[in-house]
């Protein structure tokens, strides 16, 4: 199909300059599926996440995806939540992130994206905050309450400093929907696994096969799966058709219960390094 | 303001620039559903006759509208007019748009009720709509607010609806509202969000207006039947402004009719404990939609304070905001204080408790009877009484320092709750 394929290469040539793309690439390359792991900004305190994020990525995280602590997270469960509500309560600035993301940028190399719920975006303006970003040297940002069909000023302000956009594609979503969506991202394309919030699941709904079929059908070079996705397992049967899996809650818990080592130990198991 | 533009028929999912949908990705397919299934349930007269059926026979509509000469006296010449929605089964106009969305969701198949509510009223509704059709039901109320609200919580629970406290955040309105959304993106196979006021993501503006509209249509026929001509003013409280939207629908054309919006004001604007969303707001995107919202210099929500807990929520549905950039309504603070001197006056010189959201309309037509002073003569006011006031029996009480412990210790009382008193009747 002419419009599939228009989809592909535009995504194709996205590639050689989206970080996360050339992350998910290269681990393409090594022929496995790449491993992206959530940690949230600030948490437990600006160092002891710089620390976190570093040991992910040292124990085998391909893309590092730092969440935004925010007052109303619609989308996360209860250990999010809870370690995104410490944060803020400690009076976290939104100046912290782009510290945090330039930290980790230097240290790893890694391609560092953003988690925010998009008022973040809105109050600080699309252009600035893409600006700033761009310039802590992230690669983009997941935006987990914006759809496309509201997205005209935060894909002008990506397009303008080269960020990757990352929307999500639900199994709800209709084949005229997933089509959008894939042509809206840059990046990867973000396949919710299952219909609820964030947090850790003893099994792996079979509604994610079905996301990254119909968004690879609608043209998507990568699609990666998260919500619920907590073990070495999991990583492994979504890794047999994802081009990545996502990994937050299990990680988030590490790091409540055992700090950054924690973060490391269980990133290695994830990774399937230990 | 051109006088040949119209306000009435706007839409969604846009008003001018507020409005839309800014939600997960995985409820876009419910809200097209809604959507779908709302559109065409409001051209099939067999849904117009249910719904209008349930409204006269099941919730008493029409309301009555009844003047208040007594409470109007001491403010001056102006006669004001009082909506009575309080006198609908369940005590708030709340209850039109329930019936109209357990209808929609029986439509579209759907079993089970959640809903978020703040005093109370739209949880008691939602409660008795899904009694009322063999229906689940849970209901999300803030921690603080089921305390704040007792009564109403075994309201609900009578009913036969699940009541669960939410303990994040704030605990309030706004709260409930996230912990709602939450069970939604799990449910939605089986289950309606019937959201109880003009904010959220598209069609929820615009369909809970729909309901709602019946409220100013009613009073418009009302006031020309019982004087002979339009208001001069309409007042109606605004929280996320289901109500005002309800009774501002039908004069948006009149241009003969000034609107008023009186959101709540707390301790006073300048003490930051308030819920003036337009006033003090400035425009965000929160709940799905975009509006007018308190929030702080990153975007973070700024929780929002006020006496009554039904209006206690940090942003106000899109239409509002725009008919605010547009100037056909005018929107103002009322504080707790002048808000709960109006409470009194209603109780004493008509008999009638009002709900203390409603209060808030009720300062505002005082406030604007004395601004007008002699020139008021002849003019008319109708205000939107929302609800009753038994829920906001116990805070009343408290308030005008008449529970027991109280009345034999009032100087433990701090200063600043200390009643305005002195109305004359």
């Amino acid at each position: 199909m002419s419009g599939n394929s228009t989809v592909g290469r535009a995504q194709d040539d996205s590639a050689a300059q989206s970080l996360s793309a050339r992350a998910i690439e290269a681990a393409r390359a090594q022929g496995r599926s790449a491993f992206i792991g959530y940690l949230p900004a600030g948490y437990p305190d600006k160092q002891g996440s710089i620390d976190a994020a570093i040991a992910l990525i040292e124990n085998g995280a391909d893309v590092l995806e730092i969440g935004i602590p925010y007052s109303d997270p619609v989308m996360d469960g209860p250990v999010i939540q809870a370690a995104t509500t410490e944060v803020l309560q400690r009076g976290f600035r939104i100046d912290e992130v782009f510290e945090i993301v330039e930290a980790v940028t230097q240290a790893t190399g890694a391609a560092v994206l953003v988690m925010t719920y998009y008022n973040i975006i809105d109050r600080m303006g699309a252009e600035e905050f893409a600006r700033r970003l761009a310039a802590a040297g992230g690669a983009g940002a997941i935006t987990p309450d914006l759809i496309p069909d509201e997205a005209a000023a935060w894909h002008a302000a990506t397009e303008k400093y080269g960020l990757d956009r990352v929307f999500l594609s639900a199994p709800t979503s209709s084949p005229e929907r997933v089509e959008s969506i894939v042509r809206a991202c840059r990046g990867f394309v973000y396949g919710v696994s299952l219909m609820g919030v964030t947090g850790a699941r003893t099994e792996v709904s079979d509604a994610a096969r079905r996301v990254v079929d119909a968004a690879h059908q609608a043209g998507a070079q990568r699609v990666c799966v998260g919500l619920g996705v907590s073990t070495r397992e999991h990583v492994r049967q979504i890794g047999e058709y994802a081009d990545g899996v996502i990994v937050g809650t299990a990680l988030v818990a590490a790091l409540r219960d055992g700090g950054p080592e924690a973060v490391g130990a269980l990133a290695a198991e994830l990774s399937g390094r230990a | 303001m051109s006088t040949d533009t119209s306000y009435r028929w706007a839409e969604g999912p846009y008003f001018g620039d507020y409005g839309g949908r800014w939600m997960p990705e995985s409820l876009v397919a419910a809200l097209d559903e809604v959507e779908d299934t709302f559109g065409k349930a409001t051209r099939d007269p067999e849904f117009i006759e249910e719904f209008q059926r349930l409204c006269k026979d099941y919730s008493g509509r029409p309301s009555l509208l009844t003047e208040a000469p007594r409470f109007a006296a001491a403010s001056g010449p102006a006669r004001i007019f009082l909506k009575r929605e309080d006198l609908n089964h369940t005590g708030s106009h709340k209850i039109n748009n329930v019936l109209g969305q357990a209808l929609i969701a029986r439509r579209m198949g759907k079993t089970r009720l959640i809903a978020e509510t703040g005093a109370g009223q739209h949880g008691v509704a939602t409660a008795t709509a899904a009694a009322l059709m063999g229906m689940d039901c849970v209901i999300y109320m803030g921690a603080e607010d089921t305390r704040r609200q007792a009564l109403n919580v075994a309201r609900m629970r009578l009913l036969g609806a699940e009541v669960v406290p939410v303990e994040h955040g704030s605990q309030t309105l706004k709260d409930a509202i996230n912990e709602a959304l939450r069970d939604w993106v799990a449910t939605v196979e089986n289950t309606h969000y019937v959201l109880g006021t003009v904010a959220g993501p598209h069609p929820f503006p615009a369909m809970v207006r729909y309901f709602h509209q019946v409220i100013g249509e009613e009073a418009r026929e009302q006031i020309l039947e019982q004087t002979g001509r339009l208001p001069d003013a309409v007042a109606a409280c605004v929280g996320g402004g289901s109500n005002a939207i309800g009774i501002f629908h039908a004069f948006l054309d009149d241009s003969s009719v000034a609107l008023y919006g009186y959101e709540a004001g707390g301790d006073g604007l300048e003490t930051g404990r308030h819920a003036s969303a337009i006033t003090l707001g400035r425009s965000g995107v929160l709940h799905g939609a975009r509006s007018y919202l308190m929030q702080d210099e990153d975007g973070q929500t700024v929780d929002s304070h006020s006496i009554s807990a039904g209006l206690d929520y940090p942003s106000v549905g899109p239409e509002h905001a725009y008919l605010a950039d547009t100037g056909r309504v005018s929107y103002e603070p009322v504080t707790d204080a002048e808000c709960m001197a109006a409470f009194e006056r209603l109780c004493r010189t008509e008999g009638i408790i009002p709900a203390i959201e409603s209060a808030h309309a009720l300062a505002g037509a005082l406030r604007l009877s004395v601004a007008w002073g002699a020139d008021g003569e002849g003019r008319i006011i109708i205000v939107s009484l929302s609800g009753r006031g038994d829920k906001d029996v116990a805070t009343a009480a408290e308030w005008f320092q008449m529970l027991p412990g109280q009345e034999e210790a009032p100087d433990e009382t701090e200063p600043g709750a200390a009643p305005e008193t002195g109305v004359q009747a």
